[in-house]
């Protein structure tokens, strides 16, 4: 049987953290919209590391990609570069308290955005500017939360 | 958890595969260009992901119509009545105008302007990424929609379309960092390049010198240069001219018309000469 338990429940929420990145919202707290998708991936990747992996990975950034508009691989490389040290170190990362969790998710996605503004540079001759790294602070406050709330759905939808 | 300890390829040979993969696709996508099948059929296959951010906006929009009392809705009705009425008269006067323009263009044996056509499109996603400003609208290639297409509002130029679904299509809006739109000044005809930076209230112009005749409080329209947008439709107004002279040039900033930050209903435009037609959905609008 190689459907698992919880494929479902899963796939929904890949899709709810893609429907949360473009959903439109007031142009006030467009700047500190968090990262969704990164806080929905990094979480199955710290809970479930057997299962969702670098193929998963790879498959958000392209569907990312696409819904961004941007140059093909430039967000599934970030997210795949931001999920190395998360898979590698889950069982350290599992163990820390939410605060630290915080603060290791927050350098994650500094890492992750760094490298998309980085490719975007290099390809398309992007400028920087300081309001898109804000999304690491938003991303990384909202953290706790995000942990609590997949951790009782995971629990609820039986996701193994 | 299934085991302490990895089964098959080391982490470290997936992260390098997968690293590859995405890699090579960036490479194809942006050296060689030809992921523009792959670009249009997933963008169809994504769409309901598109429809399904706006569904919560569509819902609030359709209590508070629901809420609206008659009396207001009948408020409503006679101010539009009146705007109507007011648009009429200046449309007469118009088209007056334009029959005489082109009599006149005419006897100069200069070419007539044909009219162009228009179609309401409806934004269903916006991509937030500061990097790539783009909308995305709720017309693809069944309706006739083309690459390089103008888009309007109804204070000014919007941008342009950049890639095609079925049913959606993606508009890079002029403040993208990668957009430049040649302008004219309406005053005294200067021609200038406004270039996006990516902010949505904010153009620049680029290479104007220190001794230009712009002023603050210009008015920008397009100059049909370029070929990508029909001439003499407002896009921005100039906010601040910085005649620094350490500066190899004036630093001009323009305000565009358009308010792309919250931009709603727009408008594709079928310049006279293109090969492409709009084809309407023949569906009533749904205000029942």
């Amino acid at each position: 049987m190689w459907i698992k338990s919880g494929l479902v429940p899963l796939l929904v929420s890949y899709v709810i953290a893609l429907v949360l990145m473009v959903m439109p919202i007031p142009a006030l707290f467009e700047p500190w919209r968090p990262d969704w998708v990164a806080l929905v991936v990094l979480y199955w990747l710290i809970a479930i590391p057997h299962r969702v992996g670098f193929g998963t990975v790879l498959i958000i950034g392209l569907l990312t990609d696409i819904l961004m508009g941007t140059t093909f691989g430039i967000y599934a490389t970030a997210l795949v570069v931001m999920a190395y040290p998360a898979i590698r170190h889950f069982q350290r990362i599992r163990n820390y308290s939410l605060t630290q969790q915080l603060l290791v998710v927050g350098v994650l996605i500094l890492i992750k955005r760094v490298l998309v503004y980085q490719l975007e540079h290099l390809l398309n001759d992007a400028v920087f500017n300081w309001p898109y790294l804000y999304p690491v602070l938003s991303s990384a406050v909202i953290w706790p939360w995000v942990f609590l709330i997949l951790r009782r759905y995971r629990r609820r939808h039986l996701i193994r | 958890m299934k085991s302490l300890f990895e089964h098959g390829p080391s982490l470290r040979t997936r992260l390098l595969l997968a690293l590859t993969v995405a890699g090579s696709l960036m490479f194809l996508d942006h050296r060689l260009q030809t992921m523009q099948p792959v670009r249009s059929f997933l963008s169809t296959a994504i769409a309901p992901v598109q429809y399904l951010a706006v569904l919560p906006e569509e819902v609030m929009d359709r209590l508070v119509y629901l809420a609206t009392t008659r009396s207001a809705l009948r408020e409503d009705n006679q101010q539009l009545r009146d705007e109507l009425l007011e648009l009429q008269m200046a449309v007469q006067r118009l088209n007056f105008l334009e029959n005489e323009n082109a009599r006149l263009r005419q006897l100069l044996d200069s070419e007539v302007r044909a009219a162009s056509r228009r179609m309401v499109a409806e934004v269903v996603a916006v991509a937030t990424d500061p990097f790539s400003h783009q909308v995305v609208i709720n017309k693809g290639y069944a309706n006739g929609v083309y690459e390089g297409q103008p888009v309007l509002d109804n204070r000014g130029i919007v941008g342009q379309i950049m890639s095609v679904g079925r049913s959606t299509a993606r508009v890079l809006l002029i403040s993208d960092q990668s957009h430049g739109i040649s302008l004219r000044a309406e005053r005294n005809d200067i021609r200038v390049i406004a270039q996006g930076v990516g902010d949505l209230n904010r153009l620049e112009l680029s290479f104007i010198p220190h001794s230009t005749k712009l002023q603050e409080g210009d008015v920008l329209v397009s100059s049909g240069l370029g070929e990508v947008f029909p001439e003499g439709y407002p896009v921005a107004q100039i906010a601040s001219i910085d005649r620094d002279e350490r500066l190899q040039y004036a630093r001009v900033v323009a305000v565009p018309f358009a308010q792309l930050d919250r931009i709603r209903t727009l408008l594709l435009l079928w310049p006279a000469d293109a090969t492409e037609t709009p084809v309407f959905d023949d569906e009533v609008s749904d205000v029942d």
